[in-house]
């Protein structure tokens, strides 16, 4: 499967589900995992494009795909659009959904430039935050369509 | 005696400095830790709520190749482990021996090489139960002939825990007996969950080499997991490490030592390896500390025109099979006694009782404050009621009943004393806000057309930031925290703290404090936490205590540094040390501001040759143990607007107006945030989030299609006001807010619902089925399985 | 978090290579489309198949066509494609209505129809609508195609008539002239199963009902259907009186049973008050006036 851009290739049993693989196997952390039963959506990466739970995907069914994680974002040093919106909206606090929050942003950008505040709920309806009340992620998202071209940021 | 600074905090709305790892899926959460050789831990739980163990065979399960080892209470109990002290002075069962008293309680604990291995072999664990009838409904926990749960106490014959009281009982009863209006209410408040996203765990390596036990843990009070751990495990406390990295989320879950934390200690001595255990979801909802469970009846006095003379609550408290609740020793009811609320009472008295049921262990958590949700709740809930029954505004008939400025500080019936107040401005600033009048037009008119609209207040004063340490301390250990601010010799600073993030923004606000104090610029200075090899002593975040104990104990170091650098500026300028003055940043004689020394300059002269005066010693350094005088009373004024679909029962929140009076405000953008994720709680818990049991004690919330909580589509887009009314003994004025909103908010939204369908009361969640129940006269009861 | 027990991996590349795989390994192997409802099953290990046949490559059942007067719908066609497809949307409002309320925006680029209505949950929400829009099933096996009515499909709760060697493969929807549907579904929160779900179609002709389909979800309805309910409306006026009446009928004909989401009397008024609502947003679609 290619990960962020990068072929890789492990051997793992067939139940391993994508979120341990990418974590356990790669150390890629950022994704994280929240619930048992494919509610929280703090575990979302893409798969061939599209936000999904990666809790509810098994690596094997991810194999000859390309998967996204939250550590791509990021691209040379400068943060994507939706993270500078989530640093300057105070749009985590924890920190824990927002890896999940992000990518579905993202993906949500790509697709709809300039949704409206309703629009960004229904988009991430599907993942729970307990720290921010969802004010401030809907706010960061909205920052980052107002501001869609990458900027210089201090590493 | 710390005197209250007159500007605000500095620096104001920073940009949080934790974000940058947070942000690139670089945060350090426990599950995130791979340590070599480490090893895997999985606990087997009991299917049912009360049972007798007759045997456990785990010989299948450690013949599984990947295992490593498997302990059961029989290992415990040869280690004087398989019962360790809970928080509440009862004891806990780390693995059960004799009996299983809830559903989901650890009965054994698998090591081996992977996750899915441990996974795998609890299955080949076989345990026979005989099963025993189970206490669900806390009102039957105290009938004769119950069964008793708690066995294992010598003597124990019933379910009883505890009884307490506060207030004058005479007095009430004498209020209430000439008062022109008495309204009773059972008002419940459900079981419910903090739910944190990330789930508790632990990493634990015992070195057997150097006899250090180092552990990494999702808590909020590390130092207190280090004590407890020497005090229960016998294991030196000098060579124990607790560390909490990065913690997604605690909201009072991660206070306690759980038994599976235990287990990964217990599982690394016998391996020799480091054990990482991480519970899943369904075992963080039924074995971890639930929140509330309060069956309290209330009853209020007042006059003909609405002044409010008594209050008086009798509380069935419900803890589970354990006392494991986190509180003040001298408090089992924690502070509920703060249900006299906002208003100016003649009495008020209330009797707690405290019961054991089969459920998990708990009930202070998920930003109760210790109880002050449930004390809210209640008086909020009943003078509504008290609206109802007179059929007066709720709005006019708090605002006719609030303390008034002029009373504070103002000690209550039950003996808090309030420390700063002006509510009627609070809620006021509310109204106007809301455009009250214009939503009661609205709802007048739409009444006529046969749609529900409702609107909700709650005017909440909260007593948070315990406390003095000569009232207040957990298992013997005094609830002061302390502090030490370092400044190096180039200038940058940083300071130790006892206390805990979970994502309220530490790493940012405690550097403001340090940065409006000594004039560094706060990315010069590092905040550490979270490492008791590292930190100062103190009992860890919660209760809202971080700002108003750990920040005026940095407030104070820092202040003690300024002060020591006023006295080594004064060497530097060959000056007295009462002629110089002070600009944020530099030290300079009264009247030439040329001759300024900057803080940088005076910390370089501090570890150099400067000589200093007699008595002064070198280095720049400030340190402090604060001792609250008070708890300090954040207060605020909420209104709810919903709308109710009167043929299904569903409940719209359309608006939510939330003013907050924390005094100053240090970080104004964290702080609203701390505001949004409460009122999300609000939502949640008056809507939709409920812990249920059927008779048999099975738990009917134990995943997230059960346990359900409000997503950013069930959350209106938070309108939010403030007032600023400094605490007069906190060094910085500061009162803590990280609970308020939690507080606050649930009363807001069920009065909202019931002022829509005109009832008077009917207990939470009001899911669309209790909400059409309630209209047709018939809300059942939550606590228990609908029938 | 919970994992599946181990398990066996299969992937096919074709609908006959998928039917093999499912002759060779036997019953208990199962296929693995969006996996939402088969995963979290074996994660919680009250299911443990013996191989996993993985068809998410069968791009050839991803598909929302019409074809003559049959709308057609690929089983392995996503919940988002068909929220997404026009011409889904142009012929039966109901199929948006009920997409929008189906779980949640990520699960919906995963979780497929033909997965849906196989798993067969007694709450589940396409199986109503098929049962409505009174849908049929085309299933395949090694020995050719059948096409079966939604009652023959459905046999009980998480039963449904594909055997262990058949794969659905697509389901059809006669498209009729002057008709309107609507869905209607009352949650806890957004994503839950419903607490009760009412799905209607009604064509209309000259003022009168010709054809009346009613789908009830979480109610314990035989077939997901409101047979009775349905009857009472054809030939009729499609009115506030008929629509009352259709919805007494359905609440008293279904079998709903109390639990968490609610007891059992609230279930049985909300199947009589969301039958009515559906009806109403029907009737006022079929006219043209949309709703």
């Amino acid at each position: 499967m290619t990960v962020n851009g990068q072929e890789v290739t492990r051997d793992v049993e067939p139940r391993l589900l994508l979120v341990h693989y990418l974590r356990d196997h790669l150390g890629l952390t950022g994704t994280h995992w929240g619930c048992d039963t494919s509610n929280c959506g703090v575990c979302v990466v893409w798969m061939d494009g599209e936000p999904v739970k990666s809790c509810t995907v098994l690596a094997a069914m991810a194999h000859g795909r390309s998967v996204r994680t939250v550590e791509d974002l990021e691209r040379n040093g400068v943060l994507d659009p939706v993270q500078q919106g989530f640093m300057e909206e105070h749009g985590l606090q924890c920190g824990f959904c927002t890896p999940g929050m992000m990518l579905t942003a993202r993906w949500l950008l790509d697709h709809n430039p300039d949704p409206t505040d309703a629009e960004i709920r229904e988009a991430i309806c599907g993942q729970i935050c307990r720290c921010t009340g969802y004010e401030n992620i809907v706010r960061a998202v909205r920052w980052a369509a107002e501001h869609p071209a990458h900027e210089e940021v201090p590493a | 005696m710390t005197t209250v600074e007159s500007n605000p905090i500095g620096f104001g709305r920073m940009k949080r400095k934790e974000d940058a790892r947070f942000l690139r899926g670089k945060g350090n959460y426990v599950d995130d830790l791979q340590l070599p050789g480490m090893l895997h831990g999985a606990i087997l739980r009991s299917p049912v709520a009360h049972a007798r163990i007759t045997s456990i065979d785990t010989s299948a399960a450690e013949a599984h190749p990947k295992v490593k080892a498997v302990i059961t209470g029989k290992t415990l109990e040869g280690l004087g482990l398989a019962w360790i002290p809970a928080l509440s002075h009862d004891t806990l069962a780390v693995l059960a021996t004799d009996k299983v008293r809830f559903q989901g309680q650890e009965v054994a604990f698998v090591v081996a090489e992977d996750r899915y291995a441990a996974r795998d072999a609890l299955e080949l664990i076989d345990v026979q139960y005989e099963a025993l009838p189970a206490i669900v409904d806390a009102r039957r926990a105290l009938d004769p002939g119950a069964p008793v749960i708690r066995d294992d106490i010598e003597g124990k014959a019933d379910n009883h825990i505890f009884d307490w009281e506060s207030g004058d009982k005479a007095a009430t009863d004498a209020v209430f007996a000439k008062a022109d209006v008495v309204v009773a209410q059972d008002i419940l408040y459900p079981r419910v969950h903090p739910a944190p996203m990330e789930t508790c765990g632990q990493v634990a390596d015992m070195d057997k080499v150097t006899g250090k036990l180092t552990i990494w843990c999702t808590t909020q009070a590390p130092h207190a997991h280090r004590t407890l751990y020497a005090l229960v495990a016998g294991l030196p406390e000098h060579k124990i490490r607790v560390i909490s990295p990065d913690i997604g989320g605690g909201f009072g879950n991660k206070v306690g030592i759980y038994p599976g934390y235990v287990l990964t200690v217990v599982g690394s001595i016998v391996t020799g390896k480091p054990v990482k255990w991480m519970e899943d979801r369904s075992e963080n909802l039924m074995s971890t500390s639930f929140a509330r469970d309060y069956h309290m009846h209330g009853e209020i006095a007042s006059t003909r025109d609405g002044k409010i003379t008594g209050l008086r609550v009798k509380v069935l408290a419900d803890h589970g099979a354990f006392n494991n609740t986190a509180q003040p020793t001298k408090f089992p009811a924690g502070f509920f006694h703060i249900f006299t609320g906002s208003y100016d009472l003649e009495a008020a008295h209330c009797e707690v009782t405290g019961v054991y049921t089969n459920k998990c262990p708990g009930g202070v958590a998920y930003a109760c404050s210790f109880r002050v949700t449930e004390a809210v709740y209640l008086v909020e809930r009943i003078v509504d009621c008290l609206a109802n029954e007179l059929g007066m505004d709720p709005a006019e008939l708090r605002m006719k009943n609030l303390l008034r400025p002029e009373q504070f500080p103002y000690t209550c019936k039950t003996g808090w004393e309030y420390d700063s107040g002006d509510y009627p401005r609070a809620l006021r600033l509310a109204m106007d806000m809301a455009g009250y009048d214009e939503l009661r037009a609205e709802q007048k008119a739409k009444r006529e057309r046969g749609e529900l609209m409702g609107i909700g207040l709650s005017f909440f004063t909260e007593t948070v930031g315990a406390g003095p340490r000569k009232h207040m301390d957990i298992l013997g250990l005094g609830m002061a925290d302390g502090a030490e601010v370092r400044v190096h010799p180039t200038g940058k600073a940083v300071v130790r703290l006892s206390v805990q993030t979970q994502g309220q923004g530490h790493e940012t606000t405690f550097a403001q404090i340090v940065a409006e104090q000594l004039g560094i610029p706060p990315e010069d200075i590092d905040v550490v936490h979270g490492d008791t090899d590292n930190t100062p002593f103190g009992l860890g975040t919660y209760g809202s205590r971080s700002t108003p104990v750990s920040g005026a104990a940095v407030a104070v170091a820092a202040n003690r540094v300024r002060e020591k650098a006023r006295i080594i500026a004064a060497a530097m300028l060959e000056a007295s040390p009462d002629d110089l003055e002070w600009e944020k940043g530099k030290w300079f004689v009264k009247g030439d501001p040329a001759s300024a020394k900057t803080i940088q300059e005076i910390a370089l002269a501090s570890h150099g040759n400067l000589e200093l005066p007699p008595g002064v010693e070198g280095h720049l350094d400030g340190e402090c143990v604060y001792d609250p005088p008070n708890l300090t009373f954040p207060f605020g004024a909420y209104i709810c607007v919903v709308d109710v679909d009167p043929g299904t029962g569903q409940v719209k929140v359309r608006r939510f107006i939330a003013v907050d009076d924390c005094g100053p405000r240090i970080n104004p953008m964290i702080v609203e945030g701390q505001v949004h994720g409460g009122l999300a709680d609000g939502v949640g818990m008056a809507l939709m989030e409920v812990m249920a049991f059927d008779p048999d004690g099975n738990h009917l919330g134990g995943s997230f299609m059960d346990y359900l909580l409000p997503t950013a589509v069930e959350c209106p887009s938070w309108e939010l006001g403030e007032t600023v009314t400094p605490s007069p003994h906190h060094p910085l004025g500061c009162k803590g807010v990280g609970e308020s909103a939690t507080v606050g908010s649930p009363a807001a939204v069920v009065n909202a619902v019931l002022d829509a369908i005109g009832v008077r009361h009917a207990d939470m969640p009001l899911t669309p089925a209790q909400v059409w129940r309630a209209m047709q006269g018939r809300p059942f009861r939550t606590d228990l399985a609908i029938e | 978090m919970q994992v599946p027990a181990p398990v066996e991996y299969e992937r096919a590349t074709s609908v006959d290579h998928a039917l093999a795989l499912l002759e060779r390994h036997g019953p208990d192997a199962r296929i693995i489309a969006g996996g939402h409802s088969l995963l979290p099953m074996m994660k919680l290990r009250l299911a443990r198949p013996d191989v996993l046949i993985d068809i998410n490559d069968l791009a050839e059942l991803s598909y929302v066509r019409l074809e003559g007067d049959e709308l057609r719908i690929g089983a392995m066609t996503r919940h988002r494609q068909l929220l997404e497809s026009a011409v889904a949307g142009e012929h039966f409002a109901i199929l948006h209505d009920a997409e929008r309320v189906i779980a949640d925006p990520i699960v919906r680029n995963r979780g497929t129809i033909g997965g849906s209505i196989c798993q067969a949950d007694p709450s589940e929400d396409l199986s109503a609508v098929f049962a409505a829009l009174k849908a049929q099933a085309v299933i395949r096996s090694s020995a050719g195609e059948r096409v079966v009515g939604m009652d023959e499909f459905h046999q009980g709760p998480y039963t449904t008539s594909v055997g262990p060697a058949e794969i659905l493969t697509e389901v059809r929807v006669r498209t009729r002239a002057g008709s309107g549907s609507a869905y209607e579904k009352v949650e806890r929160r957004v994503g839950d199963w419903a607490v009760v779900a009412a799905g209607a179609l009604l064509a209309l002709e000259g003022g009168r009902i010709t054809e009346a389909g009613i789908g009830l979800a979480a109610v314990g309805a035989e077939h997901f259907r409101a047979a009775a309910a349905e009857d009472s409306l054809v030939g009729g006026r499609a009115d506030e009186d008929a629509f009352a009446r259709a919805g007494a009928l359905a609440a008293e004909g279904c079998h709903p049973v109390g639990d968490q989401r609610g007891p059992e009397d609230f279930k049985r008024h909300l199947a009589g008050e969301l039958t009515k609502r559906a009806l109403r947003r029907a009737a006022s679609r079929a006219q043209g006036q949309g709703g």
